[in-house]
């Protein structure tokens, strides 16, 4: 030790005479000459006094009380992954990438949640949003998006950082897997899926709005204008009216998220096997 | 063998000595927030806080600007002596970067008054009102002087309860450069920029009130429809008057994110950037960059600081042509070439080193005679790798650094007035020379950051610039200077008329250099110019004046210095000069060195053609730099053994026997010597397995049984600084009579030409913003030329000769009659691979069969 220290160290033994004969403590055991003598200390002192009487005779089943009342109190083990208690709705989960309502991505790149992960667990590029790949209001999107799940700490500061609400948190923890690269969610994993009323980017944005519209919830969903710039460039595109369904389309961007697919099959076959 | 000679006295690129700081100036004396201080006469408030540590917020200040008092964000509290003599309080905040310092006077910034930080708040919630809050997707957002102060002088909160004034977003001034007007705050750094600096022009203030905006020459925006403006700028690709090569660094100096790049925008974050210092490879000024990087990835480059060399400047050549670096068709592993059993070239393979490198070594064991090109990009220290390899390893003096048009008139010329003395005329004396003469060289398409210096010579005390060219380019009237017309070919006749009572401007001319500290700056065009550099000496003998050689590429002074000529080893020594010889052999510990005279690359191409060369050992070099494209294309062919040493798959490669790859500089460190023959050392930026050059010979001579000793940087080094400049007998002064100028026959021209700072260059290739950029490529003839051939100003004029035609628009110009002009390699315009023709060959002129955009 560099510093001297005001907490006595267990190898200070010597005291002087004249103290009052401190009080046994655990680290008195050090007192023992470091070498020779490995007999018992000379003047033992158990600590708690030990019961007498009735109580001295039930000692030695004394701890059945404390199973048996337990018996009568409920239950507290989660049968866990049998049964899967929802997570308080707080709850700091896997992270997820949220849509406007007509589906453009909340996501403009600013990297703010990059800027403020304290694991730096998170990896964005920013691109152009162009006339035909129009991704998010405004812009500029997130072209590159990365989480590594094996940094993140879960301590949301990104959710707070992020100017557009595009990242929030959901209430999934089964997060794991056998490989370090499986742990790295890309985009498409954490995209969240299309809901109803929306349309798979990349579309226009809502005819005469900007992205200050669309931040104040304005934007209530696609539009017909929208729906015809994607009829006339992906006349099968699921989510048009006329198409299989918002539940097609997240069924397709579900095989898109390869590494969110991966490690769904690999937590089920872990709950499968922790099953009873 | 022991070394012989004493220790070198100096190295062999001596660093430059830091400057002094004039120690006699006057000073006045006054304090900063209580503390007593002094300065210089004449030094502004602003600036002197800064040398006391006292941060006062600003936007339109920059030392290199002229104070303007535009953004009113520095206002402090001024106390200054009256009339009477008694200390009296300024009756409002004054703008600390345009008030002088007085004797006695007593500045409170917004640390010591309460009146100066109002003001500072109040000013910067001025300035926020319209400023949109986009900073999460703004590239400036991170590194915003706006964002910082808004921070630490500025309100929590904002007031402003209205609508912000909003813009179209953003307006493409050039393909390169993006404005967006509603983040400025009209600090008027970029318009000052280029009025002061760049002296072009291309943005200016429009409209007043809150609409007060900064814009193009958009004759909506501006309301001056029909107007185009006059002379300040010229058209580029896009047809639109804006064509600038410094533009970029609007960019950077732009406090708030108003001006982007179209390169840079929206890609990182400054966060996420790893920043390197380094060199550009792009000219011989050696400009300080900054290479910005991500994840191996370079990102963007900014100027560096270096008061003594680019200021806080750059090009745009500098600042956006990286992406060469990480082509796709950069070369990873080396390469061997098949061969089929009939012997016949077959298809490249990639090999590893270790047989790369063996089948390299057999055959140039087995080529017999061994040519080497080393090309002009590389740094001093591969430069030096090559020019000892060839001696010591291939035992020969055939190398020669020059891949372009080159004479044995230059080489007698470099030998004797550059290599070895160096710092003779540096940028500092730029700075001082009443008058610079400039021969063969267009500073601005040729030496960008020269063309700045000088600009700013011009501006500052009226130095006057005289050029001896065939026409006066844009750069030259931004510069205010004297054309002395010459026809390509004749201008040595009008260097030697330049005496002393001579009449009109010859006199003049002479009279202006015959000042102290008067330069001549002369370029490597005049190589192609008989009797050119005798003549410039000449005139640097009868008039004093200093004279230093600006070549255009990187890698040309350095390897000047190192020895890259056939008939010069490093440090100026000949290899005529026996004890030179002896000198370097003991430095180098062989037994002697090869004294036959060496080959020039001329020489080279043609000692491969005729099967004189067995082999050839290529570095980085273009055949269609060189005068007649085709011919190298043919010893390349022809030569029995092909040695490459390339960054990118190239025209060499495609013929090579064996590639070895190399590093680019991004990858590996070094040093790149300037036309002033200032070492300008560089680190590695990116991590990297890729070799340099003089690794990669080191290894190869390994492998032929030689030690090179220059397997790294530090070897090399320690090299350089045993072998030390050399203070034996110097080469002699080339002595070469001017030709007579050919007879133009009517139907033909004399060819002049010069290489824009924006073409074809392979170094730009990748980069499509940078490319809009550029000049609009036209041909330019006399109005006497124009109407013989009968084109009218505008018309598609078609330049040919026996090899081939090229059309371009014309530009008719104030210039010599039978001159026409040709960018060098701009699109569309390649003249030597087209024309194989130089400055000074005569083509035919004709109106072009087809128009032409």
């Amino acid at each position: 030790m560099a510093e001297p220290s005001k907490k006595p160290t267990s190898r200070q033994v010597a005291r002087p005479a004249a103290e009052p004969a401190p009080k046994p403590q655990a680290q008195d055991v050090e007192k023992r000459s470091p070498v020779g003598d490995v007999g018992a200390p000379a003047s033992y002192e158990p600590l708690m006094k030990p019961a007498g009487g009735v109580r001295g005779f039930l000692a030695p089943v004394g701890g059945f009380g404390v199973t048996l009342s337990n018996m009568f109190r409920p239950t507290v083990t989660e049968e866990y992954p049998s049964e899967k208690v929802p997570a308080k709705p707080r709850y700091h989960g896997r992270h997820q990438l949220n849509r406007y309502a007509d589906g453009l991505e909340k996501c403009i790149g600013c990297e703010l949640c990059a800027w403020a992960c304290p694991a730096d667990a998170i990896y964005v590029e920013g691109a152009d949003n162009t006339p035909d790949n129009q991704r998010s209001p405004g812009e500029r999107y997130g072209a590159v998006y990365q989480i590594n799940y094996l940094r993140c700490i879960f301590c949301g500061l990104c959710i707070e950082a992020c100017p557009t609400r595009a990242l929030t948190m959901t209430n999934e923890y089964e997060l794991a897997g056998p490989t370090r690269a499986g742990m790295i969610w890309e985009k498409q994993d954490l995209l969240a899926p299309l809901r109803e009323g929306m349309l798979s980017a990349p579309h226009p944005m809502v005819e005469g709005t900007t992205d200050t519209e669309y931040y104040r919830g304005e934007v209530t969903g696609a539009t017909e204008a929208q729906q015809a710039w994607v009829r006339e460039r992906r006349p099968d595109d699921a989510t048009l009216p006329e198409g299989d369904g918002v539940d097609a389309a997240n069924a397709t961007q579900h095989e898109a998220a390869e590494t969110a697919a991966e490690m769904a099959r690999l937590v089920a076959a872990a709950n499968k096997q922790g099953r009873r | 063998m022991t070394i012989t000679s004493a220790n070198p006295t100096t190295s062999l690129v001596p660093a430059a000595p830091v400057p002094v700081a004039p120690t006699d100036v006057e000073t006045v004396a006054f304090s900063i927030d209580g503390i007593e201080t002094s300065a210089p006469k004449g030094t502004l408030v602003i600036r002197a806080a800064e040398e006391l540590g006292i941060q006062i917020p600003r936007f339109c200040d920059h030392p290199l600007l002229a104070p303007a008092g535009a953004c009113r964000q520095c206002l402090v509290e001024v106390w200054a002596p009256g009339r009477d003599g008694k200390l009296a309080k300024m009756p409002k905040p004054q703008a600390s970067c345009t008030l002088e310092a007085t004797p006695g006077m007593q500045v409170k910034t917004q640390h010591t008054s309460a009146e100066a930080d109002k003001a500072q708040h109040g000013v910067m919630e001025l300035l926020l009102i319209n400023h949109p809050l986009d900073c999460p997707v703004c590239d400036k957002g991170g590194e915003c002087p706006l964002q910082n102060q808004a921070m630490s002088n500025g309100r929590a909160s904002t007031r402003f309860v209205d609508v912000k004034r909003t813009f179209a977003k953003p307006i493409a001034i050039s393909t390169q450069i993006l404005l967006d007007r509603e983040r400025c705050i009209l600090c008027q750094r970029c318009t000052r920029f280029s009025e002061e600096i760049a002296g072009d022009v291309f943005i200016d203030l429009q409209k007043r009130g809150a609409n007060q905006q900064i814009g193009t020459f958009d004759t909506d925006v501006l309301g001056f429809a029909g107007d185009v403006p006059t002379g300040a700028s010229t058209l580029d690709t896009s047809g639109k008057p804006f064509a600038s090569y410094f533009s970029g660094n609007t960019v950077q100096i732009c406090p708030v994110g108003a001006l982007t790049s179209a390169a840079y925008r929206f890609r990182s974050r400054p966060f996420d950037l790893v920043s390197t210092p380094g060199v550009s490879e792009h000219d011989s000024n050696g400009s300080a960059i900054r290479i910005d990087h991500r994840r191996g990835v370079v990102l963007r480059r900014l100027a560096g600081d270096d008061p003594a060399v680019n200021q806080e400047w750059i090009s745009d050549k500098d600042r956006f042509a990286f992406t060469w670096q990480s082509a796709p068709d950069r070369i990873m592993t080396p390469l061997v070439r098949e061969r089929t059993d009939d012997g016949t070239r077959g298809e490249l393979v990639p090999a590893s080193w270790v047989e790369a490198l063996g089948a390299a070594a057999a055959g140039l064991r087995a080529a017999g005679a061994v040519g080497v090109l080393p090309g002009g990009r590389l740094t001093l220290e591969d430069a030096y790798a090559y020019a000892k390899f060839a001696r010591v390893v291939l035992g020969t003096n055939d190398v020669d650094g020059r891949a372009r048009p080159h004479s044995d008139e230059e080489e007698a010329f470099l030998a004797h007035r550059v290599a070895g003395r160096t710092l003779e005329v540096t940028f500092a004396d730029l700075d001082r020379a009443p008058a610079v003469l400039l021969v063969g060289l267009e500073p601005e398409e040729e030496a960008g950051i020269l063309f700045l210096r000088l600009r700013q010579a011009v501006v500052h005390h009226r130095a006057r610039v005289v050029s001896v060219a065939a026409l006066a380019s844009r750069g030259l009237e931004r510069l205010s200077g004297t054309l002395l017309a010459a026809a390509p070919g004749t201008e040595a006749e009008v260097l030697d008329g330049i005496v002393d009572g001579a009449s009109d401007q010859l006199g003049a001319t002479a009279e202006l250099l015959a000042a102290d500290d008067a330069v001549i700056l002369v370029g490597e065009r005049l190589a192609t110019v008989p009797g050119g550099f005798t003549a410039v000496l000449a005139l640097a003998e009868r008039t004093g004046a200093r004279l230093a050689w600006v070549p255009r590429r990187a890698g040309e002074r350095g390897a000047v210095e190192a020895g890259l000529l056939p008939n010069t080893l490093p440090g100026g020594r000949t290899v005529a000069d026996g004890a030179a010889r002896v000198d370097l052999a003991a430095a180098w510990d062989v037994g002697s060195l090869p004294s036959a005279p060496g080959r020039s690359t001329g020489e080279i191409v043609a000692g491969a053609r005729d099967g004189s060369l067995g082999g050839l050992l290529v570095g980085g070099l273009e055949p269609a730099d060189l005068p007649d494209p085709a011919l190298v294309r043919d010893a390349l062919d022809r030569v029995g053994f092909l040695v490459s040493l390339e960054v990118r798959a190239s025209e060499v490669t495609d013929r090579a026997d064996v590639v070895l790859p190399v590093a680019p500089p991004v990858e590996r460190g070094g040093t790149f010597v300037t036309w002033e023959g200032r070492p300008r050392p560089f680190p590695q930026a990116l991590v990297s397995h890729a070799l340099p050059d003089h690794r990669v010979l080191d290894r190869l001579a390994d492998e032929l049984g030689v030690v090179l000793g220059l397997g790294s940087l530090a070897e090399v080094h320690a090299e350089l600084d045993q072998i030390g400049g050399w203070d034996g007998a110097r080469a002699a002064a080339p002595a070469v009579g001017a030709d007579e100028p050919p007879a133009v026959a009517p139907g033909t021209a004399v060819l002049a030409t010069w290489h824009q700072l924006l073409d074809n260059g392979r170094l730009q290739s990748g980069e499509q913003h940078l490319a809009g950029t550029a000049k609009r490529p036209v041909a330019r003839i006399s109005a006497g030329t124009a109407a013989a051939a009968g084109v009218a100003d505008g018309g598609a004029l078609a330049v040919s000769t026996d090899a081939g035609t090229i059309t371009l628009p014309v530009a008719v110009t104030d210039m010599p009659d039978h001159v026409v002009w040709l960018p060098t390699n701009a699109p569309g315009s390649a003249v030597r691979d087209t024309l194989h023709a130089d400055a000074g060959d005569l083509v035919r002129v004709a109106a072009g069969s087809t128009e032409v955009a």
